[in-house]
């Protein structure tokens, strides 16, 4: 627990106390700022998720998804959400997407309250759900199209660059290995310059070398950026490397059980992953998760 | 045992669009596999066995005319009487433009309107069922009381054929929803008009066109039908007449000229998937 206090000191109270404080008056604390312990710097908060609940209603009853999860988005920050399978990650990030509505709570962009799909917010599919039957520089300019906006040639072709795609842009999705397509998917969602980058699992379906140089390149991305970003992983290992903060789910219904700081210098590079220091962080979230679930295992890998 | 069966394993190739052949979802919906030139000449080479055996079979035998026309004969008659024909051929496909037009409209807005109401989807389904089983000839007789004997109600029947079968077809690829693409397309703002013609209808192309050659060959067989009962026009009539007659060459480059009109509907159509459904391999 050391590690989470030792890079920042809050000037509110914790988390905990200032969601238990939200709960009471009923108001989310947008602008709640906290000081940098080490460099002074202010980090606002992006995206407030309040008192969040959602209950989906079946045939057989109500799947009860999400039970008042509070957590907020920092400005600028990697905020991985880690949990086991089914525990309610994907309902939480569609929910911060405006993609489908609550049954309680609210979440906010600032201090507007997200309640459709927002243009500073983009979302990363589980696959990389391109539609197949359109060519790759169609894919990605089907953002522009829909907002019948001519689209930003400039940037896309800089950024086709950057994931090394140039050249692919007349491929059909199908021609392409999976690796591809989640990063024609990632240059999909960077093209219209959102501020908050929504990813959940998106390296999910790929194996560990692509996956390892996806993680590479989306912290290059992050560090080139600083666009606000929301991973959805159930890899504690992905998490860490990745994050400058961890929140951990139980399962259901899904709630916040921990947050984790995660002080890592950047960049961080693959082979951090067998340092001492990290496979602690690792047991440390395990056993957390596996305490939270009263000693049974959980359904999270160590990978 | 494991060597002759690594040598059976078929290797998997993807086919590309550039020049295999992507085959649509039904095994009905292909041409087969890219021919090979020796594939092309050996099935050329069958026609004329089949067109010059016939030939040699009913001149050898001496099978009158009115029976068996030697290919020749059709030949000069599809020559000779096409003019004849031709006015007769304009009329067969205006009915069937105007009647597959009008049926496949109604057909393809009526499934992309109920696909998105279960209940009412569930309530029509059955009836729709009744009409693509029906056959819609039955009907013409019935049509022809009310609409005399000009092209109306073979037009009323081509549509009541064909709009059915292009409705079934497309009813069923509407309903493959994929959430996650419905979810992306909103995620970047899409309205719902936008989503239909950007997401639900490319997703549908493959079965909407299915839809629309099926039904168009039962468009195709319900004119001819429909001329056949009534009527004094279109090249259904000229079979009833020239059969009537017993001039079995005329009969037969009828049959060839309809030949043609189906084989090219269904070489349009197979076209059309691969412009617009080769996605799905
Ligand atoms: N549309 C829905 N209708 C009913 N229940 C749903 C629906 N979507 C999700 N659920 C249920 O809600 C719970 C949370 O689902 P969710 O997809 O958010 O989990 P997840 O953490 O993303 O899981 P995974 O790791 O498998 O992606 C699950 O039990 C799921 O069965
Ligand atoms: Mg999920």
């Amino acid at each position: 627990m050391r590690s989470r206090f030792t890079r920042q000191c809050r000037v509110f109270p914790t988390d905990r106390i200032a969601q238990e404080i939200e709960g009471w008056i009923g108001v989310s604390m947008t602008e709640n700022t906290m000081v940098d312990g080490v460099s002074g710097k202010t980090l606002k908060t992006k995206m407030a998720i309040t008192k969040a609940t959602k209950v989906y209603q079946t045939r057989s009853g109500g799947v009860h998804a999400l039970d008042n999860v509070s957590l907020d988005v920092r400005e600028g920050e990697f905020l991985c959400i880690l949990g086991p399978s089914g525990c309610g990650k994907t309902t939480l990030l569609w929910s911060m997407a405006g993609l489908h509505s609550l049954t309680s709570g609210d979440i906010r962009l600032g201090n507007e309250p997200i309640m459709k799909p927002h243009p500073e917010i983009a979302m990363i599919f589980q696959d990389a759900n391109l539609l197949p039957w359109r060519n790759l520089i169609k894919n990605i300019e089907l953002p522009f199209e829909l907002k019948r906006k001519p689209p930003d040639r400039a940037l896309i072709s800089r950024l086709l660059d950057r994931v090394g795609l140039t050249g692919f842009e007349n491929k059909m999705p199908r021609e392409l290995s999976g690796g591809m397509q989640q990063r024609a998917s990632i240059v999909r969602s960077l093209s219209v310059n959102p501020s908050v980058l929504l990813m959940d699992e998106p390296f999910g379906a790929l194996d560990a070398f692509t996956r390892d140089e996806m993680n590479l390149l989306i912290q290059e991305i992050w560090m080139e950026t600083r666009k606000t970003i929301a991973f959805v992983t159930h890899s504690i290992a992905e998490a860490i490397f990745l994050a400058d903060r961890v929140a951990v789910m139980s399962a259901r219904p899904g709630r916040i059980a921990e947050i984790y700081d995660i002080d890592i210098p950047r960049p961080r590079s693959i082979e951090i992953q067998t340092e001492p220091d990290f496979i602690k962080r690792v047991l440390e979230i395990k056993s957390r998760i596996e305490h939270g679930r009263g000693g049974s295992g959980p359904r999270v890998a160590i990978t | 045992m494991d060597k002759t069966l690594g040598d059976k394993i078929p290797e998997f190739n993807k086919k590309t669009g550039a020049n295999g052949n992507v085959g649509l979802s039904g095994a009905s919906f292909s041409l087969g596999d890219h021919r090979t030139k020796f594939e092309t000449f050996i099935i050329i080479l069958v026609a004329v066995i089949i067109i010059g055996g016939s030939e040699l079979l009913i001149y050898a035998f001496n099978v009158p005319q009115y029976v068996l026309p030697r290919p020749s004969q059709i030949a000069t008659a599809l020559v000779t009487e096409f003019p004849n024909l031709w006015p007769h051929l304009l009329i067969t496909l205006k009915e069937l433009f105007i009647g597959f037009a009008i049926g496949a409209s109604i057909g393809f807005l009526l499934a992309a309107v109920i696909t998105q109401f279960p209940f009412v989807e569930k309530v029509v389904t059955p009836y729709i069922l009744l009409l693509v089983t029906t056959p819609m000839l039955a009907l013409v007789p019935l049509l022809i009381l009310r609409f005399g004997f000009g092209s109306e109600p073979r037009i009323i029947a081509v549509a009541l054929a064909s709009g059915p079968m292009v409705m079934i077809n497309s009813a069923t690829g509407f309903r493959r929803v994929d959430l996650a693409k419905i979810a992306l397309a909103r995620s970047f703002g899409a309205s719902t008009f936008q989503i239909f013609t950007k997401i639900r209808i490319p997703m549908a192309m493959p079965m909407i066109i299915v839809g629309l050659m099926v039904g168009s060959i039962f468009g195709l067989l319900t004119t001819i039908g429909a001329e056949m009962v009534g009527g004094a026009e279109g090249l259904g009539n000229r079979l009833t007449y020239y059969s009537a007659l017993i001039r079995m060459p005329q009969f037969f480059a009828i049959i060839l000229i309809l030949a043609i009109l189906g084989i090219s509907i269904y070489v349009f159509f197979f076209w059309l998937g691969k412009k617009w459904a080769s996605w799905e391999a």
